[in-house]
């Protein structure tokens, strides 16, 4: 037997030194280069998000830099934090918005900023969301919603629709899946929108606005695990789950839906994919409620003496 | 609602409870956030941190909706600046024993205060128990050095927090307060110093005028005691953390040469930093030929078991413990070459294993479960066991 190969090392052989600016990428300074390259497949959509998510705090929001701390937990969507060049912390399973809390408890002038998957919020870490929700602290979730669990292999998730062919459901999941806005705006939060990994522009503004928003805000990403889903379910690869997230969004406005949330369930048919994605800013609070941090500060008043 | 502001140290004499007394150690300590989950019995903390915390300007006391949140959320407190510490028992501590990894891990200073009750499982709720012992080192997946204290007395339970808190911020890491539902519920006279003579150490925090690009959150350079200065959040360090093995920067790499020095240095650092650790309390070992080693309300009873057999001509003497974790080893040996050993403690016997495993002969377990300890005379009868052996 050869000798073992050390892992984590880079064939720096076909690398270009010194690369035209051409070839820079645009948020460079956002990114920590030495984590990259990232774990993820080529035409994943967290990569998509990423890049949203800078856009949105280089050209959308004023938010100092700073103040922000982007949290994440695990599945692949969890590595995000460790790519962005920003304050960070990737969290235990689950655990990404109990620890977010703390940081905005602990420093309200910050804004955490959580992006995750869906396996990692809604499933193990369901609990932390309602209860942050209710309490309306003051942070942004963006959850990326890839309908599986993409990083162990691509096991049914509670976000898997029902007939899919997974690792763990070869013969069509049974049980229905959440309808994740539905979930958040239930539990109390202030804020939310869903988009298409296909929607770069208006994701990138949704989240901005979601974080100049004061409270609980969620953004829901419905992005394309093109390697684990769609490749199972006859999906396509990346630009085919894309075109079809284009062909199936419906954009809705608060109005469209009236209250009623059903409407915004998403819809899946076997064999074909994706047929209904409705899109668009869920829910706004207008009058700008009161986020948690702020409702410590005038709970009660200290009389000295 | 408009609250009167409290002075942060109750100087004076006080008749309370050891919940009562960890509480005004924390305050004393200067904590800004708790987080915990009712949890009998350990409620008492909880319902009385609510009631001081905020009157004397801390930052958020409450209930939070289960054990595993208030570890983490202790956790990002930590990391942002804040003085952190939750309550809970058994229990509660088997939930955040995967939070107690991840800030074993990512070197994160808070206390963690576990009032033991009888188990497994749900247990005997309002009973006293010692059965957590082994958990606070082998509870959390894989391998990490914990610090533990245990007190015997109200009053120690007012220092030992505070040591507990300096400890945790001179090492970077969590420390458990380890006590029966026993010493935390028993009611006893408490004399809390005045402010200025109180010694309270905060985190080490990287130099002013550090590069704030290049500043690495886990870099040990020129630190003799191991332990990496601390930068919190919002301070545009620009620091990440993860309980994946990371390097100094704290960047994930999953490397088996970086795994084995990440782990050891932890160890290291733990060990390198003995001399902050209380050392063990000694009661007649000068000529003692048999010796009780106990901790916490076993102790007491062990006590006067030795004063019992004193009276008989025993020779006995007692080493009480109060940093169990690191096992104070170097002791044990040398005691064990001189007595016979006896272990007292309230469980099916945990203390006993490390015991053994130092003195390296067999030591004579003195055990009660079901709420009470070991009496003095169960002690005295195996300090007289030991003898005849």
């Amino acid at each position: 037997m050869t000798a073992k190969k050390k892992t984590n090392e880079i064939d720096t052989s076909t690398m270009v030194k010194n690369p035209p600016k051409k070839f820079h990428h645009p948020y460079d300074e956002l990114l920590r280069k030495y984590a990259i390259p990232t774990i993820y497949c080529p035409g994943c959509g967290i990569g998509t998000t990423i890049q949203a998510f800078l856009e949105a705090i280089t050209k959308y929001t004023d938010i100092p830099h700073e103040n922000i701390v982007v949290i994440s937990g695990i599945g692949c969507t969890g590595r995000a934090s460790g790519y962005i060049n920003l304050d960070g912390f990737h969290a235990i399973h689950g655990r990404a918005i109990p620890f977010a809390s703390g940081v905005e408890i602990a420093r309200p002038d910050i804004k955490p900023v959580i992006i995750s998957g869906d396996g990692d919020l809604f499933s193990i870490g369901m609990g932390h969301l309602a209860h942050a929700a209710r309490r309306n602290i003051d942070m942004t979730v963006i959850v990326i919603n890839n309908s599986i669990y993409g990083l162990t292999g691509g096991q049914d998730a509670p976000t898997t629709p029902v007939g899919a062919l997974t690792k763990t459901t070869p013969y069509g999941k049974i049980s229905y899946p959440f309808n994740l806005s539905q979930i958040a705006i239930a539990n109390g939060a202030t804020f939310c929108a869903r988009y298409t990994v296909y929607e770069f522009t208006p994701l990138a503004k949704a989240i901005a606005r979601g974080m100049n928003h004061q409270g609980f805000s969620f953004i829901e990403v419905i992005s394309n695990c093109h390697v684990n889903f769609g490749r199972r379910n006859n999906l396509g690869d990346a630009i085919a789950m894309r075109k079809q997230f284009k062909k199936a969004r419906v954009r809705m406005t608060e109005k469209d839906i009236n209250k009623d949330w059903h409407k915004t369930d998403i819809e899946f048919k076997v064999g074909v994919g994706f047929t209904k994605i409705p899109t668009g800013i869920f829910l706004e609070e207008k009058e700008r409620p009161i986020e948690f941090s702020e409702r410590i500060v005038n709970a009660y008043e200290i009389k000295k003496s | 609602m408009t609250i009167k502001l409290q002075p942060k140290v109750l100087t004076g004499t006080h008749f309370k409870n050891g919940n009562w007394a960890i509480v005004e150690g924390a305050i004393a300590s200067g904590i800004a956030e708790f987080f915990a989950y009712p949890i009998s019995p350990a409620s008492e903390i909880v319902e009385y941190v609510t009631y001081r915390l905020p009157a004397v300007g801390g930052k958020a006391a409450f209930i939070v909706e289960d054990e595993i949140a208030s570890i983490n959320m202790c956790i990002g407190a930590s990391w942002a600046g804040s003085k952190v510490m939750t309550a809970t028992s058994g229990p509660g501590f088997s939930l955040k024993q995967e939070g107690l990894g991840l800030a074993y891990m990512t070197e994160t200073p808070l206390v963690c205060v576990n009032i033991q009750r009888g188990g497994p499982s749900t247990g005997l709720p309002t009973f006293s128990a010692q059965g957590d012992y082994m958990q606070v080192q082998f509870g959390s997946h894989g391998d990490y050095p914990a610090i533990a204290l245990t007190p015997w007395s109200v009053q120690e339970c007012f220092d030992l927090t505070i040591t507990a808190f300096n400890i945790s911020e001179q090492v970077r890491s969590p420390v458990i307060l380890l006590l029966d539902g026993d010493v935390g519920r028993m009611m006893e006279q408490i004399e809390i110093p005045k402010k200025e003579d109180l010694v309270i150490i905060n985190r080490k925090r990287p130099p002013p005028g550090t590069d704030k690009n290049s500043f690495k959150q886990f870099d040990i350079t020129g630190q003799d005691d191991l332990v990496p200065p601390m930068a919190h959040f919002g301070e545009g360090y620009h620091i990440f953390g993860t309980g994946l093995t990371h390097k100094d920067s704290g960047v994930p790499l999953l490397d088996e040469d970086l795994h084995s020095e990440l782990i050891h240095r932890l160890y290291k650092k733990v060990e390198i930093n003995n001399h902050l650790y209380p050392k063990p309390e000694e009661y007649y070992l000068e000529d003692a030929e048999v010796i009780v080693i106990a901790t916490g309300i076993s102790a007491r009873s062990a006590l006067q078991a030795v004063l019992d057999a004193r009276e008989e001509g025993l020779k006995a003497g007692l080493l009480r413990l109060i940093t169990v974790w690191p096992f104070p080893k170097e002791q044990i040996e040398e005691l064990a070459q001189r007595a016979e050993l006896v272990v007292a403690e309230m469980s099916m016997g945990q203390l006993i294993w490390p015991v053994e495993r130092y003195a390296r002969k067999p030591c004579l377990l003195v055990s009660r479960i079901g709420g009470t300890p070991p009496s003095p005379a169960m002690i005295l009868e195996g300090l007289k066991k030991a003898r005849k052996k």
